[in-house]
């Protein structure tokens, strides 16, 4: 079990404009990393660079104590796990899976015998005389890892390695995949665009944006504290609604997209300095307007979209040109065109400034917050 | 399809193939006819003599003549199927500068007929005193640009991540070749090794300059020899020697389609 250090790394490919820059984390030993972006954002590329396929161009890489900068791929400790799975062909899937030991020298008895416990373990045993191509795109997979695990490399990366699967199947590697990091303590870490997957996995994920780093944290803290506009609208299911709002000092209150009004407490005064707002607000977090909602909080819109899932719905409707999206449980007969009346409650609303991008106010709602074990009797 | 339609197109289809194979047909028969019989201008022999294959053997060192080309065709196979290999893998795993460039510099070879190099590479292997050798008859043969296009064309399809893979495994570079590339690729390896024996086995111009004695020559010009020896050619004797030629070509044909088969479908990569 290593760590992997990062000082400072950037990447370039012709010299002028950084696709990776100013990249400064360590991930622990035994930790399960995740990096999440949007496609383009220099994730992949960053994995590439810690095993070695990919020339660091600026700063340092640390794997346990050592720099890594200049070692060869087979020197760093690491296996792979690819998003096409990259098995050989021509080679069964014991042969597969032993490849690596092979080159390692490692005697035949042991490779075997390795082979086996892996086999067994992600429940391969039947299909080891098979070749990749009599198997399907799971048992595909499970191989990779199988490969990926065998060689007992402390650090493991895998670079989306279950975006060809099918969503059942996705589901259940990825419970596979956490449960096998946590019994075998390696170090991983974990490429992904989807953020279920990093939010269901990671003990702590980052999210890259444009090659820079937006966010590092525990997944849940990142959920209730997003540092800026794209991490709150890039995490959760759907995203956070967001929407331009201006201060008023006077009334203490902001007026968002000039429809709505929403009371500032006295406590929280120091936030009117700054005029000109992001707010957003969680689809979960926008509730049905009752009879004791006061007339100025009360907001009523006209869905334009509705989902109703069996356990929750789904409504959007038009904020001030954004498209929001409210999430309620249970089941809910709308329809499209419905006039739906609102309420949205300052503590659950987190505040950006518009010019820096940073976070001014994180909801605080204590309803919506995490539960701890004392409920349970 | 409809009755009539298939009954037109067996027909058609019988119609090519007749046309297509009367030539070598023809010879077969001529092989068995007597000088008198061919004169006639028939078709089925009288009788079935082996006479004509007989006098080719007495005639012409034919045997010496079928393991030179043998030798020949191997050697020149085996040179192609290294030399274009290892150059194709440089040309797509190996990163360096000017790659593309020299790679067209090296395809572009393939516009300059072969004939035009001739003279310089006889010149060439006169200077060696590799004339009456067989490195003289393979040698010139080995860098091959089609072959290189070929190889590299299917190389390139196979995913960078295998390359990857076996970096992080700790493979070499040529480990990776040798383990890796040349089992998956099996199917253009094959197909390139069967051309290349192929032309080789067919090749007349460059075997008649480099040799000139019984020596190393090969079966092509012992056919030739067969037809100017005489004033008048003894057309029995000479499509007995053809018969024999092609002999191992069908053979290779026959085995290699067996092969090539078995390599299309195993070596489907998806």
């Amino acid at each position: 079990m290593k760590k992997v250090e990062l000082l400072n790394v950037s990447k370039t490919y012709d010299k002028k404009t950084e696709v990776i820059s100013n990249i400064n984390v360590t991930i622990e030993p035994g930790e399960f990393f995740v990096l999440v972006g949007p496609s383009g954002c220099g994730k992949s590329t960053m994995l590439r660079m810690i095993a070695g396929l990919e020339d660091i161009t600026g700063g340092i890489l640390r794997i346990g104590e050592k720099e890594a900068n200049h070692l060869p791929p087979s020197k760093r400790d690491i296996s792979m796990v690819f998003q096409n799975y990259a098995l050989y062909p021509h080679l069964t899937v014991m042969e597969n899976i032993v490849f690596g030991l092979h080159v390692k020298k490692i005697p035949k008895l042991e490779r075997k015998t390795r082979c086996n416990d892996v086999a067994a373990m992600l429940g391969l045993s039947e299909y080891l005389n098979r070749k990749p191509r009599e198997l399907s795109g799971g048992q595909r997979q499970r191989v990779a890892l199988a490969r990926a695990i065998v060689n007992e490399a402390p650090i493991c990366l895998m670079d989306e390695p279950l975006s060809n699967l099918d969503a059942k199947l996705r589901a259940h590697m990825r419970s596979e995949i956490r449960q096998i990091q946590r019994r075998l303590g390696i170090t991983m870490i974990y490429v992904t665009h989807d953020q279920v997957e990093a939010m269901t996995m990671g003990d702590r994920i980052m999210i890259l944006h444009d090659g820079k780093i937006q966010q590092i944290g525990k997944p849940i803290d990142i959920y209730n504290h997003p540092a800026n506009p794209f991490v709150a609208t890039f995490i959760g299911s759907p995203p956070m609604n967001i929407a331009e709002g201006v201060m008023n000092e006077m009334q203490s209150e902001i007026l968002i997209a000039d429809i709505c009004k929403i009371k500032i407490p006295d406590e929280d005064s120091r936030l009117l300095q700054t005029k000109q707002v992001l707010v957003g607000i969680r689809p979960e977090h926008i509730k049905a307007a009752s009879k004791e909602t006061s007339h100025e909080s009360r907001m009523v819109v006209e869905a334009i979209n509705v989902e109703i899932l069996g356990n929750e719905t789904i409504f959007s409707f038009k904020v001030g040109g954004h498209e929001w999206m409210a999430k309620w449980n249970g089941q809910w007969r709308l329809q499209v065109g419905d006039r739906i009346p609102i309420q949205m409650k300052y503590e659950s609303i987190c505040l950006f400034d518009r010019k820096t991008n940073e976070r001014i106010k994180a909801p605080t709602d204590i309803e919506n917050f995490i539960l701890d074990k004392e409920v349970f009797l | 399809m409809s009755f009539p339609k298939k009954i037109v197109f067996y027909f058609l289809l019988l119609f090519s193939a007749f046309l297509l194979f009367f030539p070598v047909m023809y010879a077969f028969m001529i092989s068995f006819m007597t000088g008198g019989e061919i004169m006639q201008g028939k078709f089925f022999p009288q009788t079935f003599t082996f006479d004509n294959y007989f006098r080719v053997f007495e005639r012409l060192p034919l045997m010496k003549y079928l393991i030179n080309s043998f030798v020949v065709s191997a050697g020149v196979m085996i040179g192609q199927l290294i030399v274009c290999s290892m150059a194709a893998y440089a040309f797509v795993f190996i990163s360096f500068k000017g790659r593309d460039f020299i790679f067209f510099l090296f395809i572009s070879t393939m516009m300059i007929p072969w004939e035009a190099t001739m003279i310089p590479n006889f010149f060439t292997i006169q200077k060696l005193d590799w004339t009456n050798t067989y490195q003289g008859l393979t040698v010139p043969f080995f860098a091959l640009a089609f072959g290189t296009f070929l190889l590299r064309q299917h190389f390139k399809t196979i995913p960078k991540e295998l390359f990857e893979a076996s970096q992080i495994a700790g493979l070499s570079r040529f480990a990776f070749f040798w383990r890796v590339i040349l089992p998956v690729s099996k199917t253009s390896l094959v197909t390139l090794g069967a051309y290349g024996f192929l032309t080789t086995w067919n090749m007349y111009l460059w075997p008649l300059l480099v040799t000139n004695n019984d020596q190393v020559r090969t079966v092509q010009i012992g056919l030739k020899q067969l037809q100017s020896q005489e004033v008048a050619t003894e057309w029995g004797v000479v499509m007995a020697g053809v018969i024999v030629v092609i002999i191992p070509t069908l053979l290779l044909l026959f085995i290699g389609q067996k092969q090539l088969q078995k390599g299309l479908t195993q070596g489907a990569l998806k």
